[in-house]
């Protein structure tokens, strides 16, 4: 079978480039080379016990965390309600009102950002802290909280529910005891996905953080100092791990719930 | 339109819950980008025009700088930054596209379906991984002691290091093509997915061959996907401000690290704003006259 084998070296290359960057952050992370280039120099893991005497990134770290789970759990409970929303009737202007949830995906960051900074600060003179980048975050992850519980959402049979309600169960026992459940792995999904987005936006955490350093921040902070290059390697290599650990998890709940929800699956997380 | 009383009791349902996402959307950016607007259009008493007047005089912004005469023939222009950033972004635009077609085409048509989605997941991947690190790690493979030339010379390919690759636009499009990768990847192979197999064979039972095949049918097909595709790797890159000012030099800086400088450095917000403004609209005409043209070719076609 030799139909597609140039078509398939090139993805193989393609996905090597891809990849490149990911490939090559343990390498420099565990070189004991304080200059990134080749050849390696040796094995070494004091770029990642370097981590630990930084006080200013473990705090950063904190407010990373506490900004990354807030922001999870308020876009995926107002994605749950624009997804089955979607799903349910229609009713006039309901595509547009939809739309206007999802643009932030399509809408340049600095534009957000300044938008963000504008009403935040100027008008509502709100200074800036952890609370407004939650803010800022929860609005640009509903439309991918969204996007990953429309696919679990969309195809659910209605006649579960309204099964239920005929057994004696109201609307809301209905939901929690009958499609709660099925969409379960679309909303752990969801949840991780907002998750990972927040813990990584820089953009508008710049704009909006004031004095309050997040991860990305920080890390963008460290970007004119070339002895620091190899300790981002190492927090890098940290990172990669975790989103890809995350990432596991939310495709095996994505497409447990694709399953549940009788779909046949045709894509990746996007 | 809420509460009207041809709205079935499902649709008010539905619309009760669809109005916590929305109403914050409204807040959130519909109210803020009004704001943009507002103070985009105030000057120190009042309505005032000195912004969107500064966003065109001075040379930075939009216009840039000429020299020399058409007579003397040795004119040349420095674009400024609007048109600047938006040649690169379109640029990156059609590198990304163009790169990410085949691996769509590959995937959707030569990967058996069941490993489909794998596929589909290892390209994600890397999208998922922080971000800024990806740009770190672009700028230590680019750079002038990087990855790419400290290998090169350590085979022996070449003497020099390359210094084409990094602080310039290359550098930009080259980081902002791989950023943007899954992007276009995604809705071309969807737009591929769609077309029913039948079409290819019936068109190769009438005597086309597998390239004028895909010309004939598969190409145009997918021009909704390539459409989606170019749209949503385009509008987003104007508005990044990382990758210039890290892989980019002096010369690659582009017109979001400007709009970021008057917000955060120069705390001129009015001209920020303005200079925002007409960003959005280029990046809308540009976009909207690509729409129309990808229509009209496909009605010609008809």
């Amino acid at each position: 079978m030799t139909k597609g084998w140039g078509l398939r070296i090139y993805a193989l290359i393609y996905l090597l480039f891809l990849f490149a960057p990911i490939i090559l952050l343990p390498m420099f992370a565990f070189n004991s080379g304080k200059i990134i280039a080749f050849p390696l120099q040796g094995f070494s893991t004091t770029w990642f016990e370097q981590l630990w005497t930084r006080t200013e990134l473990h705090r950063a770290v904190q407010n990373s965390l506490i900004i990354a789970v807030s922001v999870a759990a308020i876009s995926t409970v107002l994605g749950i309600c624009a997804a089955r929303a979607g799903a349910l009737d229609d009713y006039p202007f309901k595509r547009s009102m939809i739309g206007l949830v999802m643009l932030p995906l399509v809408l340049p960051e600095i534009i957000l950002a300044v938008a963000l900074l504008v009403i935040i600060a100027k008008v509502l003179g709100i200074a800036p802290s952890v609370w407004t980048i939650i803010m800022a975050h929860v609005l640009i992850c509903t439309p991918y909280a969204t996007a990953i519980l429309n696919g679990a959402f969309q195809n659910l049979d209605k006649s579960f529910e309204e099964a239920a309600m005929d057994l004696g169960e109201n609307r809301w026992g209905a939901f929690r005891l009958v499609t709660l459940p099925l969409v379960m792995p679309g909303i752990i999904s969801a949840f991780l996905i907002a998750f990972i987005i927040s813990l990584d936006e820089f953009i508008i955490a710049f704009f909006l953080s004031g004095n309050v350093t997040t991860l990305p921040v920080y890390i963008y902070g460290l970007r004119r100092q070339s002895d620091d290059l190899p300790i981002i390697m190492a927090l890098g290599t940290i990172l990669v791990t975790m989103s890809v650990a995350l990432l596991i998890v939310a495709e095996f709940f994505r497409r447990r719930g694709m399953r549940r929800a009788g779909i046949k699956d045709s894509g990746g997380l996007l | 339109m809420a509460g009207g009383g041809f709205i079935s009791t499902g649709g008010r349902r539905s619309l009760m819950l669809l109005l916590p996402p929305f109403l914050y959307a409204i807040v959130l950016m519909a109210v803020p980008l009004g704001a943009v607007v507002a103070i985009s259009f105030s000057g120190p008493d009042g309505f005032s025009l000195a912004n969107y007047a500064a966003v065109f005089t001075e040379p930075i912004n939009v216009r840039g700088v000429m020299r020399g005469t058409w007579a003397a023939g040795d004119l040349s222009w420095t674009p400024g930054l609007l048109p600047r950033s938006i040649y690169v972004s379109v640029m990156v635009t059609v590198a990304t596209v163009v790169l990410a077609y085949p691996v769509a085409y590959f995937i959707s048509f030569v990967v058996p379906p069941q490993r489909k989605s794998l596929w589909m997941f290892l390209i994600t991947i890397p999208f998922w991984t922080s971000y800024l690190i990806r740009i770190f790690l672009w700028k230590v493979i680019l750079g002038f002691s990087g990855v790419i030339n400290s290998a090169l010379i350590w085979v022996g390919l070449i003497d020099e290091p390359l210094t084409f690759i990094l602080y310039n636009a290359n550098a930009v499009i080259i980081t902002l093509s791989h950023a943007y990768a899954p992007f276009a990847i995604l809705p071309i192979f969807v737009a591929l997915e769609k077309i029913d197999r039948s079409l290819l064979e019936a068109a190769q039972d009438l005597g086309e061959n597998r390239v004028t095949t895909f010309l004939r049918v598969t190409l145009p097909l997918s021009v909704p996907g390539v459409v989606a595709a170019v749209l949503i790797v385009f509008i987003p890159t104007i508005g990044d401000y990382v990758t210039p000012e890290l892989v980019g030099g002096s010369g690659g800086l582009l017109i979001a690290n400007r709009i970021q400088a008057l917000f955060l450095q120069v705390n001129d917000p009015g001209l920020g704003a303005a200079l925002s403004i007409v960003t959005m609209a280029a990046v809308a005409l540009v976009s909207l006259l690509f729409v129309f043209t990808c229509r009209r070719w496909l009605r010609s076609r008809t």
